[in-house]
């Protein structure tokens, strides 16, 4: 008996017995063959109680460095937005966190409630009119789009702007591979993606095209251009949009996008070290049943009373099994179920005034840094939380050292795009959340200021 | 549980309410046009809840109430192992140095996340048989996909095009699907009379075409499937992987190794074997443990050890890998969930974890007998059962007009979940029971109880179960309809 089992000696002698063996090793004995049975306990140590396991995750937890140690300017696809108390609250609730899938809908009206709000409240965001009930997290849902267009047109060339999240890029590779299409870049220019390389790119043979909306270096695409260079194509257009900027930019669903994923963990959800959090995965009325993943429905009971249900299940793979949409099966309803609630905290025009207020916020901390000695844009395209600028320091190396420098002086200034872009190997990203004040950009540009010095005079120093 | 009228958020509220203050403009204000030109912009916000704090409260516990969940509720939900979630789990999982922790932030200030990756790697290494891990799948099925990239990268690397991978026809509706999405075409194979694999059917189709078989021991019969390594043995001959899924992994904890059995690849579901709180359907986590051979083509980026014993991770890790399948590093607040139940339990504990959840189960197969009701629910395959068993509805439909859904939806009305019905899909009228190590034997006494006192009252008056349930939220709900006309979002007065 452990801590989490029940059987007393009592218990065990009843149960035996009605079961009919002498012990619980003959239950094993008599189902394992003797060749495949693990003779030996396994090489792990004791188990501990829980205040000692307690305390052996909070020394861990106590070697890292997390958002609350420095003030920090690290985003590259995750974001240090407030999470308020009350996601904590509702997502604490058991009724929440502890049941299962909802397939009997009549005692899963809660979940089947919060999936059908959910997806209303991305396509608001999105302003196209289907969405699922989420996805894994955002490259994972870029990906599951190309697997979409496989599905609907089966055209072997995927084409993407390298503004795409290199995770994205990378995890879309790597499911194309099975499915068996050929991915083809279109590099950056002035910051956005090359409007004529796309043009040129984009044929008879493309299934697909990806853009991200802000991009990797921040900066706002012309999304309905990139989507308009597709459309006499029959590639399924798609957008992975960061949800918060959609407050101030216009949502793909004007813009020509057919499918707009991203990732949802600034929509309320933590940090994590990247997960989990959500996907979200909406779509033009025409890809309804070619979704992954649930979607809630509704419907009336024998009473004629309202409620909801899991729908559509035929795309799925508990029923389609091989010739299903997607293979998802767990997804990230409990994340999703902050995705909504953090949206209805912010409410309609609470969306508009974040989003306002990280334009301001991030070209003000953009006119405070690029003002300082070695630092320049790297672009000047408009950017909404995120900006990328150029160290004169020598490159990627150079770029981590200032970036270390920072981190001592309590200050972590973001994100060393060399570590992703050979070609802005002096490259920093950026970024900002209403948890950084103007305080804290005068901090940041004081410390970025002595650190980029002090790299130049060791370089200097190094050189003679 | 809460029967009022289902009302949406978005039929709450009123234009202007707000529960976010926003923080003040901090910094000199620029021409916000001039930020952002029109054609870039949004012309009207997107039409959101406007609620007030406390009515978001109150609407959210409200349709929390409509739920039914593990804290207050048995679940004997097969293949889904719905076992206890230690509150522990959450206070360590959320502690900021967890919790607040950027993805990207430098391995050097990550290195109590690195070394508890790093550790739950090797414990999954242990619990698997199968050395090498990566954690970076974000559910079971996202595994398998892992896996199946894994087997075709195997196969390329040697110049070969294989084109099938074989799955039983009890497997899980994930196995199909994975293997269609990683480019394969599935050929089944068929199930023998006590359960197991047909092993004529698998020598007649393993051939040169075939990329893997993908199993999982024991299997949604609650069978172990005795002839495991002669299975091995064809599949290896043919120089295809064998591809174990994992979902049934909290069986054999301690007792038995997939690597053992001659597994390449194995994926956990970290929340059943290993306890994440389900979420109404995730989050979940699919680490894979693959055998020496598979190796070089796991996923980067790879979480290494140096000598002076600090971690790294190291984005070239393995030489061929199959690329990434997710960002960053991923669902880490499940490892450290799982990570703090393995802590707690140890060696043992694990061992005794599997231990009772096949107690339970063959247990409850035997209270269901006391009760007489083995006649019209038979066990489907043979005597004793792993830690799940599939009954047959289907002399319950023949003797006393009900079907498996009717007693499901009779079993909500005496306070428990039902277990999985309809699968696996080779039993008529299948009910896939899994009491979990975690309850106590007066649960399933009372379970047991239940099932008996619904057959009874059917023998007397089948239209009570066929009507059923009565106590819930919603009556029984009109499904179909809500296929043919789907109606997947609120309409919005603007």
């Amino acid at each position: 008996m452990s801590q989490y089992t029940a059987v007393t000696d009592a218990d065990l002698a009843e149960m035996l017995s009605a079961i009919g063996v002498g012990s619980v090793q003959e239950l094993f004995d008599r189902q394992i063959p003797a060749d495949v049975r693990l003779g030996r306990p396994l090489d792990l140590p004791e188990g501990m109680p829980e205040q000692d396991v307690y305390a052996h995750l909070r020394d861990l937890a106590a070697r890292n460095t997390g958002a609350e140690d420095e003030i920090t300017f690290l985003g590259a696809g995750m974001y240090d937005h407030y999470v308020p108390a009350v996601i904590d609250m509702l997502l604490g609730r058991s009724e929440f966190l502890t049941p299962y899938t909802p397939y009997q809908p009549e005692v899963s009206q809660g979940n089947l409630q919060v999936m059908f709000e959910y997806q209303t409240a991305i396509s608001e965001l999105t302003g196209l009119p289907v969405s699922n009930a989420s996805v894994y997290e955002g490259p994972s849902a870029v990906a599951s789009a190309g697997y979409l267009a496989r599905l609907a047109n089966g055209r072997p060339k995927f084409v993407v702007s390298r503004g795409l999240h290199p995770h994205s890029r990378e995890t879309l590779a790597t499911y194309a591979h099975g499915f068996g299409a050929e991915i083809v870049e279109v590099g950056l220019r002035d910051g956005v993606t090359d409007p004529e390389a796309w043009a040129a790119a984009i044929d008879g043979e493309t299934g697909a095209v990806f853009f991200a909306q802000p991009n990797f270096l921040g900066a706002v695409e012309d999304a309905e251009a990139l989507a308009a260079a597709a459309k006499d194509s029959p590639a399924v257009v798609v957008g992975q949009y960061d949800p918060i900027p959609l407050g101030v930019l216009k949502p793909p669903g004007e813009c020509g996008v057919d499918v707009a994923v991203g990732e949802g963990q600034t929509l309320g959800n933590r940090l994590d070290f990247g997960g989990p959090s959500f996907g979200f995965f909406a779509a033009t009325e025409a890809y309804l049943r070619r979704m992954p993943g649930r979607i809630a429905g509704e419907t009336v009971d024998a009473d004629g009373r309202r409620g909801f249900v899991l729908t559509l299940q035929t795309r799925e793979q508990h029923i389609r099994r091989e010739k299903a949409t997607s293979n998802i099966c767990t997804a990230q309803a409990l994340n999703a179920l902050a995705g909504v609630v953090y949206l209805t905290w912010l409410g309609r025009e609470g969306l508009v005034e974040l989003g306002e207020l990280l334009l301001q916020r991030t070209h003000h901390a953009r006119e405070r840094l690029t003002a300082l000695d070695g630092v320049t844009a790297l672009h000047d395209q408009p950017v909404v939380r995120e900006f990328a600028v150029a160290l004169d320091v020598g490159g990627t190396d150079g770029v981590r050292r200032v970036i270390a420098r920072c981190q001592e002086a309590g200050v972590n200034p973001g994100y060393a795009l060399g570590r992703d872009y050979e070609e802005y190997g002096d490259g920093l990203l950026v970024a900002l959340t209403e948890q950084r004040s103007a305080a804290d950009i005068d901090r940041l540009a004081e410390v970025l200021g002595a650190a980029v010095a002090a790299e130049r005079a060791d370089a200097e120093v190094a050189a003679s | 549980m809460q029967r009022d009228r289902a009302t949406t958020i978005f039929e709450k509220g009123a234009a202007g309410r707000r529960a976010f203050v926003a923080p003040k403009l901090d910094v000199p204000e620029a021409d916000a046009d001039t930020l952002l030109p029109a054609h870039l912009r949004r012309s009207a916000p997107a039409r959101l809840p406007e609620v007030s704090e406390p009515e978001l409260v109150r609407h959210y516990v409200k349709i929390s109430r409509r739920n039914f969940d593990l804290d207050t509720g048995f679940y004997p939900l097969g293949s889904c192992t719905m076992k206890h979630n230690p509150r522990l789990h959450e206070r360590v999982a959320a502690l900021s140095g967890h919790s607040r922790l950027h993805p990207m932030q430098s391995p050097e200030h990550a290195q109590g996340a690195l070394e508890l990756m790093y550790n739950l790697e090797r414990a999954l290494g242990e619990v698997s048989g199968l050395p090498h891990v990566s954690l970076q799948p974000s559910a079971g099925s996202h595994g398998e996909l892992a896996g199946v990239l894994l087997t075709r990268a195997f196969h390329e690397d040697r110049g070969q095009q294989r084109h099938t991978v074989l799955t039983p026809d009890t497997s899980h509706g994930t196995n199909p699907a994975t293997v269609t999405m990683a480019g394969y075409t599935v050929v089944k194979v068929g199930t023998n009379v006590d359960g197991g694999v047909d092993l004529d059917d698998l020598r007649a189709k393993a051939d040169e075409d075939v990329a893997c078989l993908m199993l999982t021991n024991p299997n949604t019969l609650g069978v172990f499937d005795p002839n495991i390594t002669e299975i091995a043995r064809i599949v290896h001959d043919v120089g295809a992987t064998l591809y174990y899924d994992g979902a049934n992994l909290n069986a054999i904890m301690g007792k038995a190794r997939p690597g053992d059995m001659g597994f390449d690849i194995v994926h956990f579901n970290l929340h059943k074997s290993f306890t994440q709180p389900h979420g109404g359907g995730g989050p979940g986590s699919g680490p894979i443990a693959v055998s020496e051979r598979m190796r070089p083509y796991l996923m980067n980026p790879r979480i290494v050890r140096a000598q002076d014993g600090s971690f790294d991770l190291d984005e070239q890790g393995y030489e061929k890998s199959i690329g990434r399948l997710r960002g960053f590093q991923g669902n880490y607040g499940c490892f450290v969930r799982s990570y703090a139940y393995i802590c707690s339990l140890g060696a043992e504990g694990l061992r005794d974890a599997s231990e009772t959840a096949v107690l339970n189960a063959n247990y409850l197969l035997a209270k269901l007998r006391e009760h007489g009701v083995a006649d019209k629910l038979p066990l489907a395959f043979g005597e004793l059962c792993m830690h799940e068993f599939v009954l047959s509805g289907s002399p319950m439909k023949k003797d006393l007009g009900i079907k498996t859904l009717d007693l499901a939806k009779r079993l909500l009305d005496h306070g428990y979940h039902p277990p999985t019905v309809y699968f696996p899909l080779l039993v008529d009228e299948a009910l896939l029971v899994e009491p979990t190590e975690t309850e106590t034997k007066e649960t399933l006494d009372g379970f047991a109880a239940a099932i008996a006192a619904i057959l009874a009252e059917a023998a007397e008056d089948p239209a009570i179960a066929q009507n059923a349930p009565y106590t819930t939220p919603v009556r029984r709900l009109d499904e179909a309809a809500a296929a043919k006309t789907p109606r997947i979002r609120q309409p919005i007065e603007t």
